[in-house]
């Protein structure tokens, strides 16, 4: 954002927080952020107002203490992470604090945005991260604040002071409320330098169990999504897409529908030539708004409309068949060679023993529960909107593209969120709801059915892996093949040619590092799809491949897949992957261990049931899953799943195990159930009866989660525990009923097969 | 002997305006307060409670229910609210999760037992799974894995692990 700005101009870059005097004798303190030494003061910090503040803390007169969170929570947990993060430092009692959802930060930096708190994506697995980089600034300034003030009123030195639960705690014990406090300590000036943070022995709630701060508000229905947004006069709009999206209208006739009682208007969209895909309109659509939900959806209903095909006429059967044609050309050059250790090509002609398998993998959708929804203001010299979004600054963009508005005439407000995946880190939807609201000129509440959710998303391409491994006389892979092929989902976007693989597969993701010698090689497939990020991409697909295929060495070794996987894993230590990225076996191989001990993995030849393993690494955590599985007939129990993870520090436990309880049921859904199909470049999924999220009965009762104590910078776990539950689940299939299962989705696959 | 008339009764001799007569409509109720719904006949529950009286804790996810988003209890009977037309609804009494909690605020047991299990992903589903799991517990107070079985709803944040947890610490009398 600010890159292109001479940082020699700047006298100091040394990080900033504002302290301000709040209304009421509040503290107040912002956020740092670089580069804001010589921002203005924001207007809405000497008023009343809540929002806009910044990431920030503040502690009011009667001490209740209000944190404001800067990244979307979609399900991720970051209202209680973020904000604990902040709480610690400021040795808050946390019965005492609650936090508001920040909505976007940003400034007019001579005409462009500058975002003011910095990282505000969710769902990208780096919310934890970043704010372990630079919000406990935050919490420690506000402490050091509020021991200067309890100094002065004491006479005396603060380093005899210390903070206990929103109190300042005087030697002779007395206690003083952080609320008493504020007010004088809004006025003592920062420090020159950053307050240094707690030291780890002095934690008192990182580490700690949290449930999540919004779950009052959540269980009582208090809750507000975006689409539980309402402005006085807003235009309900629901859309009919045309399923192509290079298509049109053929023919139109709205006087049905207009007649229907408290509908307005109807309008038609377009795309935006030469706009990249998420940015603008998906498809050319007819927008239907109406005073209310229901007469937007009946007029919808009696829409006599026509759609005009576009150009392209794909089915998955054929794009699939592509995928197949490719990495069985021996001959085909790959796009992208993503890792090429060692010689493959030697290595493999001299091995003993060669093993090959091709996995399948299907299209996908996003699903999220809350639809697709944006509430759009768009006066002459403001916009505001009302988004669920998983980046606001995106959201940003293309508001601004479509207004022309002055960067911080844009505000973007951004409540707890119906869940992403992925899919909210495309726009389409708030281009829409711009459109329509500049062309009705009134605030418009745009919602998508549910058939439109599933027809136009940017969808996960199917994709194919086809690994050939050769092993020497001491079982040991000596090489590894893995040709991959499928539909980029960052094409379309602007990204350049070469670097379109790189949401396709992990260039350091195992084998990496275990293997000396090691090609994987990405072949990009043509699709006229609209594709885009997916929960877990690459990894997920990647894993299921990759650890379905170390099973299968295994079996072809006729030995325990633990005893193969920990003889590829080797002794413990720190194996460089390139790029700065590494990989700690004796991690990866701790969590491996700790699923099997927990699982009784020493019963793996003996039990009636299957038993199944998995492991990875992402970005410096390490997870590994254990499955049993049994067989009643035709019908799959998943009897037990454990998982383990290492994930450095814990910054909330209970977040941590339903975030990773949450992955691996959502892992186990997708994979036992879930598939797209499309003819004509028509989705042939319409509702959640075509396209069957898993039902209580299918999943697990419960999810047994092994959290690895650490004390290296927390990592992200938002999807950690995704890539392993398939494969470990398939593996479990294989031993209770010897179908190895290399389609997905796994239950349509392994009756096919059994 | 005159009486002063009542001055509410009797129009201002120079007003123009009359009184609007009272509109024909469904009459409800809706956790536990009376309304009467004077538009179409054939609008369904579910906009009903999120338009018109923005009750926006039951959700929309879909145009058939599926997932369980929506429900409600209708007569202690569980209704997908977008099912059902408020045409039905007359004289009927409606439960949604805005009406669980008692009037001081404390918690429904099984409100109170998804907050300490914590069983919340995104928490957009988590009306439907405490309407359904209510209905659940007032056929089978204590109800068999089985019978958790059989809710209807979805949730792709994967929260189900914890939802039996909570629905059995409720069946308990909020203990683990």
């Amino acid at each position: 954002m600010s890159m292109d700005r001479d940082d020699a101009m700047r006298p100091s870059r040394r990080r900033f927080l504002q302290v301000l005097a709040g209304t009421a004798g509040a503290l107040v303190v912002g956020i740092p952020f670089a580069d804001a030494v010589d921002a203005p003061v924001p207007a809405a910090l000497t008023g009343d107002t809540l929002y806009g503040l910044g990431a920030y803390v503040r502690i009011d007169a009667d001490g209740n203490v209000i944190i404001g969170v800067r990244d979307p929570d979609t399900g991720t947990g970051t209202s209680t992470s973020l904000s604990r993060i902040i709480a610690d430092e400021l040795d808050a009692d946390w019965n005492r604090v609650s936090t508001v959802p920040l909505g976007l930060g940003v400034d007019d930096d001579n005409g462009k945005p500058r975002f003011v708190y910095g990282h505000q994506t969710s769902g990208l697995g780096d919310s934890i991260p970043a704010a372990w980089a630079d919000l406990r600034e935050a919490g420690a300034l506000a402490r050091w604040l509020l021991l200067q003030a309890a100094a002065r009123r004491l006479g005396a030195p603060a380093d005899q002071l210390r903070c206990d639960a929103g109190n300042v705690v005087a030697p002779d014990g007395r206690r003083f409320g952080y609320g008493t406090l504020a007010e004088a300590a809004s006025k003592i000036a920062p420090p020159d330098t950053p307050v240094p943070v707690k030291s780890p022995d002095r934690y008192t709630l990182i580490g700690q169990p949290a449930g999540d701060i919004d779950a009052r508000a959540i269980v009582t229905g208090q809750a507000v999504y975006a689409l539980d947004s309402y402005v006085g006069d807003a235009l309900v709009a629901v859309l009919s897409h045309c399923p192509w999206p290079d298509g049109g209208v053929d023919s139109l006739d709205t006087a049905d529908a207009l007649a229907v009682k408290g509908v307005v208007k109807v309008v038609q969209l377009k795309p935006e030539p030469g706009v990249p895909l998420g940015q603008t309109v998906r498809a050319p659509a007819v927008a239907v708004l109406a005073e209310n939900t229901w007469a937007a959806l009946q007029g919808r209903a009696r829409l006599k409309l026509q759609w005009k095909p576009g150009s392209q006429n794909e089915s998955s059967a054929w794009f699939e068949q592509q995928a197949t044609d490719l990495v069985n050309d021996k001959n085909a050059a790959p796009t992208a060679r993503v890792r090429d250790d060692g010689d493959v090509d030697t290595a493999a002609r001299k091995a003993a023993r060669h093993v090959e398998a091709t996995y399948v993998q299907p299209w996908l959708a996003h699903a999220t529960p809350e639809p697709m929804n944006c509430l759009a203001r768009i006066d002459k010299d403001h916009a505001s909107l009302v988004v669920p979004t998983q980046s606001p600054q995106q959201a940003w963009q293309v508001v601004q593209r479509l207004t022309g508005l002055p960067p911080a005439q844009i505000a973007i407000s951004v409540p707890r969120v119906g869940g992403g995946y992925g899919r909210r880190l495309d726009h389409d939807y708030v281009a829409e709801a711009v459109m329509l609201a500049k062309q009705v000129e009134r605030p418009v509440k745009l919602m998508w059915t549910r058939d439109e959710d599933l027809a136009q998303d940017f969808y996960r391409s199917a994709s194919i892996h086809k690994f050939s491994a050769t092993l020497d006389g001491k079982r040991q892979v000596v090489s590894w093949n893995q040709r991959m092929a499928s539909a980029s989902a960052l094409a379309q976007r602007g990204v350049p040619d070469n670097r379109l693989w790189t949401s396709e597969v992990d260039a350091h993701q195992l084998p990496a590092g275990l293997v000396p010698n090691l090609r994987s090689d990405w072949y990009a497939l043509p699709s006229a799809m609209p594709r885009g990020p997916a929960r877990g991409m690459p990894h997920t697909g990647n894993a299921f491949a990759v650890e379905s295929f170390v099973d299968e060495i295994a079996h072809a070794l006729k030995e325990d897949p633990l005893v193969t996987r920990l003889r590829l894993i080797g002794e413990p230590r720190v194996v460089p992957l390139g790029d700065g990225r590494t990989l700690d076996t004796g991690r990866l191989a701790n969590v491996l261990k700790l699923v099997a001990d927990r699982i009784e993995w020493k019963n793996w030849l003996r039990t009636v049931n299957g038993l199944g393993i998995a492991c990875w690494h992402i970005g410096g955590a390490y997870v590994a899953h254990a499955v049993e599985a049994s067989l009643q007939g035709e019908r799959l129990n998943i009897e037990r799943v454990v998982c383990a993870v290492d994930v450095g520090r814990v910054i909330n436990p209970t977040g941590l195990e339903g975030q990773v309880a949450g992955a691996t049921l959502d892992a186990l859904s997708t994979t036992l159930n879930l598939s797209l199909s499309y003819k004509d470049s028509q989705v042939q999924q319409h509702n959640w009866k075509d396209y069957p999220l898993a039902s209580m009965a299918q999943l697990p009762d419960t999810c047994e989660v092994i959290v690895v104590p650490g004390d290296r910078d927390p990592t992200g776990a938002s999807f950690l525990a995704m890539p392993t539950a398939a494969p470990a689940l398939a593996n479990a299939v294989f031993r209770v009923s010897a179908v190895r299962v290399r389609r997905l989705p796994l239950l349509k696959e392994m009756l096919r097969m059994l | 002997m005159a009486h002063a008339q009542d001055p509410i009764l009797t129009p201002h001799p120079g007003s123009t305006i009359t009184p609007e007569k009272v509109r024909d409509g469904i009459d409800l109720q809706i956790n536990g307060r009376a309304y009467r719904h004077t538009g179409d006949p054939h609008m369904p529950l579910l906009w009903y409670l999120r338009d018109v009286l923005r009750l926006t804790g039951t959700k929309y996810s879909g145009e058939h229910g599926e997932g369980g988003y929506d429900l409600v209890l209708v007569n202690g009977k569980l209704a997908s609210a977008i099912g059902t037309p408020m045409e039905q609804l007359e004289g009927k009494s409606v439960l949604t999760v805005e009406g669980l909690a008692a009037a001081d605020g404390k918690l429904h047991p099984l409100q109170q037992a998804f907050v300490d299990e914590d069983a919340i992903g995104c928490g957009y589903c988590t009306p439907g799974w405490l309407m359904a799991s209510l209905d659940l517990l007032n056929r089978h107070p204590q109800p068999s894995d089985s019978e958790i079985d059989q809710l209807p709803n979805l949730c792709r944040c994967g929260c189900q692990t914890r939802v039996r947890r909570a629905i059995k610490r409720a069946a308990k009398g909020g203990h683990a």
